[in-house]
């Protein structure tokens, strides 16, 4: 593979982990784990199978009852039966969970709906039946025209046929096809005589209506129509969660993550002051809006509407992609957040007032939502948890930060107390859109840097993992963007040098807070772990995302990794250390190979750093001569100690987070030898050793070792 | 954190921090706005003390009468997409039929069916600070109704007392004394009588402004109308209705506006410098003490003339208040008060300021009494919104 593409390919792996790792490895979400309902989930996934088994022999039961209910049904009730209510009582509750819970087969909604409106039951029963009428997928438009032809006859009360359009506007779009009950649009226009039912036949119109439909003597009629009545009577409250549930079967299951297309409307019980029932408005397009910008809007104008493609339409993404240039967009612009398709529109768009509403939106909801900010009302966590979740899912869809979420978290990190959605909150700083580190410093950095020294450990872990998050957004935008130069209204117009400059002054100041925080946890291995993290995404900037900048870790980190007590610590820093010393040989190369002297050549300070580390590591664990070169001691104060060979002490054999595994070697060899030397492991033992250590799983170690030290005899080159 | 030094950056290139925003988008300068806004203090170190506007001449002295005397909630409204003021005949239609729509839903609104208002847009010509700044309108709320008797809202009216010393030159104060009451404000709650009600009677009034606004105008493209302000008199489930009805028909939102102790004690300064022709209230004070079980109010009343006579004394330069005149005026009272009653009024919470020009609570509510100084209120209250906003 050429250099090149082989970038791509890294580039495309790190986009496509990014979406879920940025949800899954957020150590923050650790905590949340307690509650009851995730370890319910940890539970399950532990004992995947016998759930499983019962769900089916439990869904196995349901369906044969169900056909058993339908039979019935369908048989008409028995006349002579004694215990005929409970029978019917029995089934009809069969019925009505089944249809709540997983929906009703096509076939089965022919049998029922012409059972309700047969008449053979009763009124309450044909009422229950109807209501329950909630199909899996779809329904077919057979099923449909015959029920039409029963309201001819005459067989049903007013109340059932009221429900009946009720239910047939609300289901309208999961009918099959609409063909042959457009050809009954005159008797359905006839239907309006009837009071009752005209605001539901008027609704119906509505969705059936074509253009070959509308007819003098109709908009006639539907003017005298107009003077009575102006408002359609809501027919899908009654169905509504069903209707969702339809949706989102239908939908499959989908790339794009489900829960933003299950907008939180009628999750939310709390009835807000003002804003009805929701943080964010519900979908809905703008020809309210357009239309009152006209003097005067004429019917036809109503119906020819052809210009422009309306949101309620808008299903699939090859949809979006024809009728992009003629979308209507929602009146309110927050309610993207909840449709995953026009926040691919959104994403694209350069259109300023677009962004400018849906920026105002956000901010002032997330001022108003903030249970912090403003007033301390605590009582409302979740809901303000739920709508961080919400946003911080439509960033990872479009792998891009809001600037809306950057200006809140200026206004309310100083005031945030460390806990409160602590998760989340994090998750919002690692979608910063990428901008000058100097000037986001003094606002965001220095009020987070108070938390983390004043916090837990598990704290400064969280807020180390977001802020790797960060980089690793960071340099995809970055790029992403030196590859498509060619837009010109990138939201930054910078300079290579001005944004390369503002990342590695991130790096080191996350390096700060990292060497600060290691004294401060005296070492802590765990914390440790967490900035290694970060450090191998920074060793591979060059190569990884083909960026001009290396930057190594400060002394405070790479010696405390050294000398650390723990073999993953150590396994992680040869890993790193073989990362940075790739990436700086093939900045050497790409250097040698231009000739020119490019702006980004790098100092040979960081050629000597790194240099300066590796004679360090090199001499600990591999030529025992330790305190030589890299790091100095006064061979006086080594004296002092009292260790008499300290030489060898640290290297591969000898350093304590090693020397179990030297142990566990010999043991291996002779198990039934008393006492172990581990001096003995030398010269063909030595090797032996080696590929000991590495079939143990070190391979950090062995990456390191094959890159930087030439067997046998060890020398150092970089 | 001062020890932070970024040490020598590795690829040492060119670019200076200002190098970085060369050609920003609209949302990036808002974002740097945004950002200077915060690294800084909220609020500019000086201010002008209220002048008698000339483009307030030409407001119908009719509708300017229906704004004073009112209390109004403070709310502020990010930009209106699409509003156009020849359509205002249009919108009243449109929010009629949407407040049949609600009312028929059943929710929001306690009152019965036979309840109805009916709204009609109108604007307030010459209610603005700049000829930049968009046109004032006003949306009132009729009843329709004449079967209405009296709809269940008590219109609470906050008569201050008049705590005049009969003595000028000592400031005259009072402490309104334990748990809870305050004895000083008398807060008559006078219900209206059924003869006042006639079909058109005003229920409801809602108004929408832009003084000085120039911070926010110059953000924003045409398709925005910038009324950042939006003051409501009448009951909250009619604002509800009304305000969603403007939330999706604008995309605006709307977000209540309080008012912190801060900026109370900087409209306490301004209004007291402002020059009255004859007085109508006094000044007065009230702070709250927050401890169990029941909250403590002090109430602080001065003569308003003796409060002019104070500012006079801390007042240094000419038709400006700064930082330094508000916090050493707050100080002259806290010490005074301090001296009689041994009560540091600074370790309290400020909640309302009233003087003759206007009144105002930290709740959001704000009263003006004075016409003259209408223009110069409003100024500051936009000020506020824009603050909330940006």
């Amino acid at each position: 593979m050429s250099p090149q593409k082989r970038f791509k390919n890294v580039q495309a792996q790190n986009r496509t982990s990014q979406g879920s790792s940025s949800f899954q490895t957020t150590l923050s979400a650790w905590k949340v784990k307690q509650d009851p309902s995730n370890s319910k989930n940890i539970s399950k996934h532990g004992q995947n199978n016998p759930v499983g088994d019962y769900e089916h022999a439990d869904d196995q039961a349901e369906e044969d009852a169900l056909q058993m209910a339908v039979g019935y049904f369908e048989k008409g009730p028995i006349k002579a039966s004694q215990n005929k209510d409970k029978t019917l009582e029995k089934h009809l509750k069969t019925v009505e969970n089944v249809a709540w819970k997983n929906g009703l087969a096509s076939e089965e909604i022919d049998i029922l709906l012409n059972i309700a409106l047969s008449g053979k039951f009763g009124n309450a029963v044909n009422t229950r039946i109807l209501k329950c009428i909630i199909p899996a997928t779809v329904i077919s438009e057979d099923s449909v025209v015959k029920a039409v032809s029963w309201l001819c006859v005459g067989k049903c009360s007013g109340s059932t046929k009221v429900l009946f359009y009720r239910w047939l506007v609300a289901m309208f779009d999961f009918i099959d096809r609409k063909e042959q009950i457009n050809l009954l649009y005159g008797f359905f226009f006839a239907s309006l005589q009837d009071d009752a039912l005209c605001p539901y036949v008027c609704h119906l119109l509505y969705l059936l209506t074509k253009k070959e439909n509308v007819k003098p003597f109709r908009v006639r009629k539907l003017l005298d129509l107009q003077a009575k009545m102006i408002y359609f009577k809501n027919s899908e409250n009654l169905w509504k969660t069903a209707l969702l549930a339809v949706k989102q079967r239908n939908r499959g299951p989908s790339p794009e993550p489900l829960k933003l297309m299950l907008g939180p409307a009628n999750v939310r019980p709390l009835k807000r002051k003002w804003n009805s029932l929701s943080v964010i408005p519900v979908l809905n397009s703008s020809s309210y809006t357009k239309e009152c910008g006209k003097k005067e809007m004429s019917l036809s104008d109503c119906l020819n509407r052809s210009g422009s493609f309306p949101l309620e339409q808008l299903q699939s993404f090859p949809q979006l992609l024809q009728n992009i240039h003629c979308l209507e967009l929602p009146s309110q612009m927050g309610s993207v957040l909840n449709n995953s398709l026009l926040l691919h529109y959104i994403n694209c768009v350069r259109d300023e007032p677009v962004l400018l509403r849906f920026y105002y939106w956000l901010s002032q909801t997330l001022q108003e939502e903030c249970i912090w900010y403003k007033v301390n009302n605590y009582e409302h966590g979740k809901e303000f948890t739920n709508f961080l979740d919400t946003i911080i899912r439509a960033e990872c869809f479009l792998q891009e930060g809001f600037y809306s979420c950057e200006a809140f978290l200026y206004k309310s990190l100083p005031l945030w107390d460390g806990l409160c959605c602590r998760s989340q909150f994090l998750q919002l700083v690692s979608w910063i859109p990428f901008s000058s580190f100097s000037e986001v410093k003094p606002l965001l950095f220095d009020h987070l840097a108070q938390l983390f020294f004043t916090s837990t450990i598990y704290f400064k872990c969280s807020v180390l993992q977001s802020l790797k998050e960060l980089l690793q957004n960071w340099l995809l935008w970055l790029s992403m963007d030196i590859h498509m130069k060619p837009v010109t209204n990138s939201p930054l117009e910078t300079t290579l040098g001005g944004s390369m400059n503002s990342v590695s002054k991130l790096i080191h100041y996350v390096g700060w807070l990292s060497t600060t925080a290691m004294r401060l946890e005296s070492n802590s291995t765990f914390l440790l772990h967490f900035i290694l993290d970060f450090y191998e995404k920074v060793c591979d900037i060059y190569i990884n995302y083909n960026l001009p900048l290396v930057v190594l870790f400060p002394p405070g980190i790479f010696y405390s990794a050294l000398l650390s007590l723990d073999t993953s610590i150590l396994n992680q820093l040869c890993f790193i250390m073989h990362r940075y010393r790739k990436n700086l040989t093939a900045a050497k190369k790409n250097e040698l190979v231009q000739k020119t002297k490019s702006e980004f050549n790098f100092s040979s300070k960081t050629y000597q750093e790194f240099n300066h580390y590796l004679t360090s590591m090199v001499g600990c664990l591999w030529t025992s001569k330790p305190f030589g070169k890299g790091i100095y001691v006064d061979p006086e104060i080594l004296e002092k100690t009292g260790v008499a060979e300290y030489k060898n002490s640290l290297n591969v054999v000898h350093h304590p987070s090693f020397l179990s595994y030297a142990v566990s070697f010999l043991l291996q060899e002779s198990p039934e030898e008393r006492t172990v030397n581990v001096s003995s492991i030398r010269g063909k033992k030595w090797s032996w050793y080696l590929d000991y250590l590495f079939s143990q799983g070190l391979q950090g170690l062995k990456l390191f070792i094959r890159s930087s030290v030439h067997h046998p005899f060890p020398e150092q080159r970089a | 954190m001062d020890s932070y030094n970024a040490p020598e950056s590795t690829p040492s290139a060119s670019s200076r921090p200002e190098d970085y925003f060369i050609g920003a988008t609209p949302l990036q300068k808002r974002l740097e706005s945004v950002r200077k806004q915060s690294s800084f203090i909220p609020t500019p170190p000086r201010r002008k003390i209220p002048q008698c506007s000339q483009l307030q001449e030409d407001v119908d002295p009719q509708k300017v009468a229906l704004l004073l005397h009112k209390q109004w909630t403070l709310y502020s409204l990010t930009p209106l997409y699409k509003f156009s003021y020849s359509n205002l005949k249009e919108y009243s239609r449109l929010l009629n039929a949407f407040i049949v729509a609600e009312k028929q839903k059943g929710l929001a609104v306690e009152v019965g069916e036979d309840f109805n208002i009916k709204v009609i847009f109108s604007t307030l010509l010459g209610m603005k600070g700049t000829q930049r700044d968009p046109e004032a309108f006003l949306v009132q709320g009729l009843i329709l109704s004449p079967r209405l008797e009296y709809s269940g809202t008590i219109l609470v009216d906050c008569n201050l007392c008049l705590l005049g010393s009969s003595d000028p030159s000592t400031l005259a104060f009072q402490v309104a004394g334990t748990a809870g009451a305050c004895h000083h404000t008398r807060i008559v709650s006078k219900s209206q009588l059924p003869s006042e009600n006639r079909e058109g009677k005003v229920l409801w009034t809602g108004w929408f402004c832009c003084i000085f606004g120039d911070s926010l105008l110059e953000t924003v493209s045409e398709d925005f109308t910038c009324l950042p302000l939006f003051l409501a008199n009448g009951a909250e489930s009619n604002t509800a209705i009304i305000g969603t009805w403007f939330q999706k028909t604008f995309d605006c939102y709307f977000s209540p506006l309080a008012i912190n102790a801060f900026n109370l004690s900087w409209m306490a300064a301004m209004w007291t410098a402002c020059k009255m022709d004859h007085y109508v209230a006094t000044t007065e004070f009230l702070w709250s003490v927050p401890c169990s079980p029941q909250s403590l109010d002090i109430s602080f009343a001065i003569h308003p003339e003796d409060a002019k006579a104070l500012w006079d004394s801390v007042h240094k330069t000419p038709g400006e208040v700064t930082q330094e005149e508000v916090d050493l005026f707050m100080d002259c009272l806290y010490s005074h008060f301090h001296r009689h009653f041994k009560i540091h009024l600074s370790a309290t919470r400020l909640v309302r300021v009233s003087t003759s020009v206007a009144s105002a609570h930290t709740d959001g509510k704000i009263k003006i009494l004075c016409h003259k100084y209408l223009i110069g209120v409003l100024a500051y209250l936009t000020e506020l919104a824009i603050f909330q906003i940006e």
